[in-house]
């Protein structure tokens, strides 16, 4: 069972958890990534997020799809927020429950990893002096 | 044949727009629209990598396209 959400509003961890709350699972892993302050030493003041909406929502569930099969999770929410994010907000959710903490685990890493990878959704940093499309160039 | 090019982060700042119309000869692959592209848009053969994708769907440079088919330019993502 998945729960995929592109979401202009900010994420709320504790729907992603009750989600994936499962009978027959023994544990629930939730990574959260949050906007950082600095890169590369300097100072961020926020984030501008954008994505291909439908198929960033397609991507997303190619791969929670994937991390269930590949893991035996249970079930899966990934939620990804788009818009401007200020500094300590959550730019995405994923919580996942399996039957044994290994595989909830190893489904969430996954998914971050594969994400980051694959989905359509791009970050601008916007500094003091400028901004800057992370890691568009070599 | 007309498709439609649909472009995100960099890759928008650099065409200028979110929504473009190109005229192919046709048939076209996904390799001859890149060429095109990137002779049109030079600034392209700057990043560290540009996808693209044919109706939502990641797609190799052989897919032939089809009239009114929606492409997406996609620069390196960065979600997350």
């Amino acid at each position: 069972m998945l729960d995929i959400q592109l979401l202009t509003t900010p994420l709320d961890t504790q729907a992603c958890i009750q989600f994936v709350h499962a009978d027959d699972a023994g544990g629930i892993d939730v990574f959260i990534g949050t906007v950082r302050n600095a890169t590369k030493g300097k100072a961020v003041l926020r984030l501008d997020f954008e994505a291909y909406e439908p198929m960033a929502i397609a991507e997303m569930r190619k791969i929670a799809e994937q991390a269930l099969e590949k893991f035996g999770a249970k079930k899966i929410a990934l939620h990804h927020r788009v818009g401007t994010l200020e500094i300590g907000e959550a730019a995405v959710v994923i919580a996942v429950s399996a039957p044994h903490r290994a595989a909830a685990f190893d489904a969430c890493r996954y998914c971050i990893d594969t994400l980051k990878e694959t989905v359509p959704i791009w970050k601008k940093e916007i500094f003091e002096d400028g901004e800057v499309w992370v890691a568009a160039h070599p | 044949m007309k498709i439609s090019l649909l472009s995100f982060g960099i890759a928008k700042d650099i065409t200028g727009q979110r929504f473009l119309d190109v005229e192919l000869p046709s048939p076209a692959t996904v390799g001859d629209l890149r060429s095109v592209l990137v002779k049109q848009f030079p600034r392209l053969s700057e990043l560290a990598s540009v996808r693209l994708a044919v109706n939502s769907e990641y797609a190799d440079e052989s897919v032939f396209l089809s009239e009114n088919d929606e492409v997406a330019l996609i620069p390196p993502v960065s979600g997350g």
